[in-house]
């Protein structure tokens, strides 16, 4: 794969500028050596001062890694990847330890200004706060964000008020440091290190991710938030990420990426494991809006995500939202696991494929416990030369007495040579369970397109008004400041798509 | 010998070898066997290839072939007299009828038809052109072992009336035996046809049919199809279907015996404004599993596909459906739907349901819809509050589930032998 | 005659029945008015027999006979119909085969001949006349793609077919215009006599100016907590439930 990224880097056609967040920041990078074996897994937990138990099972986890074979089912393409041709680690030099918002790189921050990361946390982390726990948050200000640069957290805010509630928010490096108990019990509890192929290699290299916990009976002060960036060249990037709620907490989890421009292919296998206890609840929201590739199909990131949560107290409920219009292959499906009885599962999802895209995802919901319920919502929006496919799983296991699914598949399409597919598994043994799935294809109507221009809107606008009404069901569920960007996303996305 | 149990390795060292031993018995016959050599030992290489599909081919997801590989198959004796009495369980209907003995064409116990031409595969051997050996290795394996079977064709603009296809297995040897039947029927333009296809038997057999059906130009097919083989049996149909412009495939299959049946359907919309319906139901009880797979392919603008599926399940039964509709780039103006409905009525009975839109053209209206559950307890108690005791409004909304997968069935010959068999069914499980 | 006496129900944990008072004799037509959520529906269901409802005290018993230890359709067979506020849609059921098999049901659980398809075609079509219900309501699939006042007719043709001797009707004037109410009305009325009763159960006046009921019984909070003559439903219409509520209590 990057053989190829030098021809490529040459190659400036008019739409790659038009991705909007292509820019790349000049911080001096300390890299590990290229290729993946037992030394660099040993180099990288030595890195981050690891204790024995994690380099053990980041190695257990690489020699299952090596047994197994790439995943070919989804209805996606691409080169073969050389996986021995990446760096495995990336780090921002550091000078001293940047505790202090003053100590990290003025370049970073002015990249974090310029993707509209409020960080006037500054004055809070400088040590202005003082002023005790804000209140319930509505805006952006009072979101706490744990920036992820490449593979190392690099600031992180509201920690003081985050830790008045008794929630932990920090890097995973940290919490493996200060908290090893806990992530020794949860870590690879949902997804195990030999999941599937790419769940392995992100448990055998992992460099940092985000870890939090609400302790029991504490609903999260604020919004929780990660920024996720692939700047690095040729760089995989492998966070790991860990929400556990425990009985009776609640917290909801914004989880929003833009990265800048490049020409070769990057890869990005994410792991994230969400726990809910009786009675949690877990909202986790993203939207992933990576660097797509040009208009033939040239660059663009390769996003092989595994995420799951585990509702396994009763009544417990895990929320996942998503607006998917980024990277070039996307692989990516959710699940919820629902074990406690009573727990729900929902699954809301907008994928906007356009040019050359690839989009595979959708959701699983296991129905194990009692009168278990799952909601899927999947709007697929294909245009250009895209692919978009939804897949789906619904499984009820006889002892899901009383379970409940209603899914419902909407995929549009704009223009003559998009693709939209959708394949659900349905798959029930409980005679008192009652599943149903519903699909629908369709593309703008003509006439309520010229019912738009007729009233004075422009062909894109009304293309715009008639995306964001068929996502209306799913745009709903994001927290208000995420369902107001990804509006202006799926605008941005679908530019030039019509006429 | 269920099978159940066996290890993956166990499994696919069982496939290997029923597989070998059709191999083998390919080598053995096909100095002897009819038509194209070529296509045979194509057929042969393919199928030699793939084996037995096994639970990683995702088109066999949700049907193992374990049972069948644990089984040893005999060839049919070629000549056989009489056919243990099934002839007596045949419905009865008046009209024309080819009726086959395990595989071979029975002109004894035929009725010839005036209104089209028929002859046996034997005869006039034609593998035609839509199956897919490659692709598929059931189809493979009959293209390698098939002896005989029908071939039907209706002239240009000819009413063809009812034909009845009836095979029947007859247990002659008290041992397990295969047949491949390679059936073909051909409408001419304008051509009409009603085919009522019957598989019953006695014993342990594998039945494995491959058909191919070209619907020419305005030509209208209605293919009805009773399976209700003997319990254990293997009853593994696949049928390819051309549609061509302004033609109709009006299909439904009933499937109420064997122990694993599989009926698959691909069926091509070629020309504008064909259609094709590929309806069918289900009705299982005890350990059996059936599956309905289709693939229906809308190639040409302005075509149409409808198809509902209902499954009712009893006892410890699977049953599974699969349906794949794919539009092409520049089959504008598809209308395509597909709906799938399983009722279950026991703790043991399990559906696996996977119905897929594939699609490549914008302006096309699809959608598949499925639900799968038990009977509505609103339903059920408000028979019970009008006096209707607790079973017997069960039976009632059963039934009505089953009236509404049997009514897209316009012909009433074939209608009432449907009706006849569901109320066999019922009677089965009453017992 | 229909006597309740002490009744309380329980849907998934919460006392909704605290304790009902009531006795219906026959012949006699009776009104159950009440705010929303006080218990009304959830009555006419306990007496029904529904099974997410949990009698936790008190007894139903309809001419001396149990009802609360009966089946739902012995309870239909012993006479009891109930009109629903949201009659169910029964897809692929044709309305003639589904009445035949309730009537027959309940014939042979009287010790009654069955009715063949000619006898019962000729009872229904009677029916339907009398009701001016059109005959095609009895080739259709029940309540299947019905507007609410089909639905409703469906309910009251069911009604005279199946000859109850006690009727609850629950909430069947909801959402129907005058001309469906007269028909509602009318049929009840048409079956009034020595040996029938009726328990009306309804939210507003306007449909006892058509059913002139012999007493009215208010239901709040799960409890009757008024009783009266015909009187009683103008007064409630006057003054609401809230102070003929608070009055009471």
């Amino acid at each position: 794969m990057p053989a190829v990224a030098e021809t490529l880097d040459t190659v400036q056609s008019v739409t790659q500028s038009a991705y909007k967040w292509g820019f790349e920041t000049n911080v001096e990078m300390e890299f590990a050596p290229k290729g993946l074996n037992e030394d660099i897994i040993r180099l990288i937990s030595d890195k981050k001062g690891e204790p024995d138990w994690l380099l053990e099972w980041r190695l257990k986890a690489f020699a299952a890694w090596q047994t197994m074979q790439e995943p070919h089912w989804a209805k996606v393409g691409y080169p073969r990847i050389d996986y021995q041709d990446l760096h495995y680690y990336a780090a921002p030099k550091r000078r001293a330890g940047p505790q202090r918002l003053e100590d990290v790189d003025p370049e970073l921050l002015r990249m974090y200004e310029k993707l509209g990361i409020p960080l006037k946390e500054r004055a809070i982390l400088a040590g202005v706060e003082g002023a005790g726990l804000p209140g319930p948050i509505e805006g952006r200000a009072d979101v706490a964000v744990d920036a992820v640069f490449d593979s190392v957290s690099v600031a992180t805010t509201f920690r003081e008020t985050l830790a008045r509630a008794g929630v932990i928010f920090c890097p995973i490096s940290e919490a493996v440091r200060e908290h090893p108990e806990l992530v020794r019990q949860y870590l690879g509890s949902v997804v195990p290190p030999a999941d599937n192929f790419y769940a392995a290699l992100n448990s055998a290299v992992f460099t940092d991710g985000s870890f939090v916990f609400i302790p029991r009976g504490v609903r999260c002060p604020m919004e929780l938030s990660t920024y996720f960036r692939i700047n690095a060249r040729n760089t995989g990037q492998f966070e790991r990420t860990l929400i556990v709620a425990e009985a009776g907490s609640a917290v909801s989890y914004l989880e929003g990426c833009t990265a800048p421009q490049r020409d070769e292919n990057q890869l990005h296998a994410a792991v994230v494991e969400l726990v809910a206890l009786d009675d949690a609840s877990i909202k986790y929201s993203t939207v992933q809006n990576w660097y797509p590739g040009d208009a033939e199909g040239r660059g663009g990131i390769y996003n092989f995500v595994t995420k799951r949560g585990a509702c396994r107290g009763a009544r417990s409920k895990i929320s996942w939202t998503q607006v998917e219009t980024g990277s070039a292959i996307t692989w990516k499906y959710p699940s919820c696991v629902l074990q406690g009885e009573g727990s729900i599962g929902e699954f809301y999802s907008v994928a906007v494929t356009t040019n050359r895209q690839q989009a595979d995802t959708g959701t699983k919901m296991i129905h194990i416990g009692a009168n278990t319920r799952s909601t899927i919502v999947s709007k697929g929006i294909s245009a250009g030369r895209s692919n978009n496919t939804y897949r789906g799983l619904v499984r009820v296991l006889p002892q899901a007495r009383g379970a409940r699914n209603h899914t419902q598949c909407d995929s549009l399409l704009i223009g003559e040579e998009c693709g939209a597919h959708t394949v659900p598994y349905i798959e029930s043994r409980n005679p008192t369970a009652r599943v149903e799935h519903e699909a629908t294809t369709s593309k703008i109507a003509e006439d309520h397109l010229f019912y738009c221009r007729q009233r004075g809107l422009s062909e894109e606008d009304a293309v715009n008004l008639i995306v964001n009404g068929f996502c209306k069901e799913v745009l709903k569920e994001l927290p208000m400041e995420f369902a107001v960007e990804a509006q202006k996303l799926l605008a941005v996305s679908l530019e030039g798509s019509v006429g | 010998m269920s099978g159940r149990g066996m290890s993956a390795a166990a499994q696919r060292e069982a496939r290997a070898s029923l597989a070998q031993s059709f191999l083998a018995r390919f080598e053995g016959l096909k100095a002897r066997l009819p038509g194209d050599a070529r296509a045979r030992e194509a057929a042969a290489l393919a199928f030699g290839e793939r084996g037995l599909p096994g639970p990683r081919d995702e088109a066999w997801k949700y049907t193992n072939l374990r049972a069948l590989a644990g089984m040893a198959f005999h060839e049919p004796f070629t000549v056989v007299a009489g056919c243990n009495g099934l002839l007596d369980r045949l419905p009865a209907i008046a009209a024309p009828r080819l009726v086959f003995v395990d595989g071979r064409l029975r002109q004894d116990l035929s009725r010839l038809p005036g209104t089209m031409r028929v002859s046996g595969f034997a005869q006039t051997p034609d593998f035609g052109t839509l199956v897919h050996p490659e692709r598929e290795p059931l189809a493979a394996l009959n293209t390698m072992l098939a002896q005989d079977g029908a071939m039907i064709s209706v002239a240009e603009g000819v009413d063809a009336g009812t034909l009845v296809l009836a095979s029947l297995a007859a247990d002659v040897h008290g041992r397990p035996v295969a047949f491949h039947p390679r059936h073909r029927v051909r409408l001419a333009r304008g051509a009409r046809l009603t085919l009522i296809e019957i598989s019953l038997g006695e014993g342990v057999y594998l039945h494995n049919p491959v058909s191919e059906v070209l619907v020419g130009q305005g030509a209208v097919l209605t293919h009805v199809r009773l399976q209700d083989e003997a319990p254990g049996a293997f009853h593994l149909a696949t049928l390819y279907a051309d549609i061509a412009a302004r033609g109709t495939y009006d299909g439904f299959a009933l499937n109420i015996g064997a122990r694993i049946a599989r009926t698959e359907i691909h069926a091509r919309l070629g020309g504008e404004n064909a259609v094709a319906h590929l309806n069918g139901a289900q009705l299982l009880g005890g350990t059996q599993h059936a599956d309905f797979t289709s693939v229906v392919s809308h190639e040409a603008p302005s075509c149409t596909s409808r198809q509902t599926i209902k499954n009712v399940l009893s006892g410890k039964s699977r049953g599974v459906f699969q349906g794949r509709i794919e539009v092409a780039r520049g089959a504008q103006k598809t209308d395509g739907y597909q709906m799938n409905q399983a009722l279950l009525l026991s703790a043991d009975a399990e559906i696996d349901s996977k119905p897929e839109l594939e699609i490549y053209a914008d302006d096309v209206k699809c959608s598949h819809g499925a639900t799968v559950g038990a009977l509505d307890a609103d339903q059920i108690f408000y028979l019970r509050s009008r006096g209707v005791p607790e079973p017997e409004a069960r039976a009632l909304l059963v039934r009505a589930f089953l009236a509404e997968a049997l009514d897209p069935i316009a012909d009433e010959t074939a209608r009432t032998c449907l009706d006849e068999a569901v109320e066999r069914w019922w009677e089965r499980q009453a017992a | 005659m229909l006597e309740i006496k002490g009744l309380k129900a329980d849907v998934d944990g919460t006392e909704i029945l605290k304790g009902i008072d009531l006795a219906v004799p026959t012949g006699e037509v009776h009104a159950v008015m009440g705010p929303n959520g006080s218990g009304k529906s959830t009555l006419a269901y306990v007496l029904a027999g529904r099974d997410d409802y949990a009698v936790t005290g008190g007894s139903a018993t309809f001419d001396g006979v149990d009802l609360l230890s009966l089946e739902p359709e012995a309870r239909a067979a012993a006479g009891l119909f109930l009109a629903f506020q949201y009659p169910v849609e029964l897809p692929g059921v044709g309305n003639a085969n589904f009445l035949r098999t309730a009537l027959n049901a309940t014939r042979r659980a009287r010790g009654e001949p069955e009715l063949d398809a000619v006898q019962f075609l000729k009872l229904a079509r009677a029916e339907t006349r009398r009701l001016s219900v059109p005959d095609d309501m009895l080739k259709r699939n029940v309540n299947v793609g019905f507007s609410g006042g089909e639905k409703k007719r469906n309910e009251v043709l069911q009604m005279a077919i199946l000859r109850p001797k006690l009727a609850i009707l629950d909430e069947t004037d909801s959402g129907l215009d005058i001309d469906a109410l007269k028909i509602v009305a009318h049929g009840v009325n048409t079956l009034r006599g020595p040996d029938f009763s009726a328990l009306v159960i309804t939210h507003y006046q306007r449909l006892l100016d058509h059913i002139i009921p012999d007493r009215v019984h208010v239901l709040a909070g799960g409890r009757i907590v008024r009783s009266g003559g015909p009187e009683l439903a103008h007064e409630l219409e006057a003054h609401g439930y809230a102070s003929v509520a608070a009055e009471a209590a």
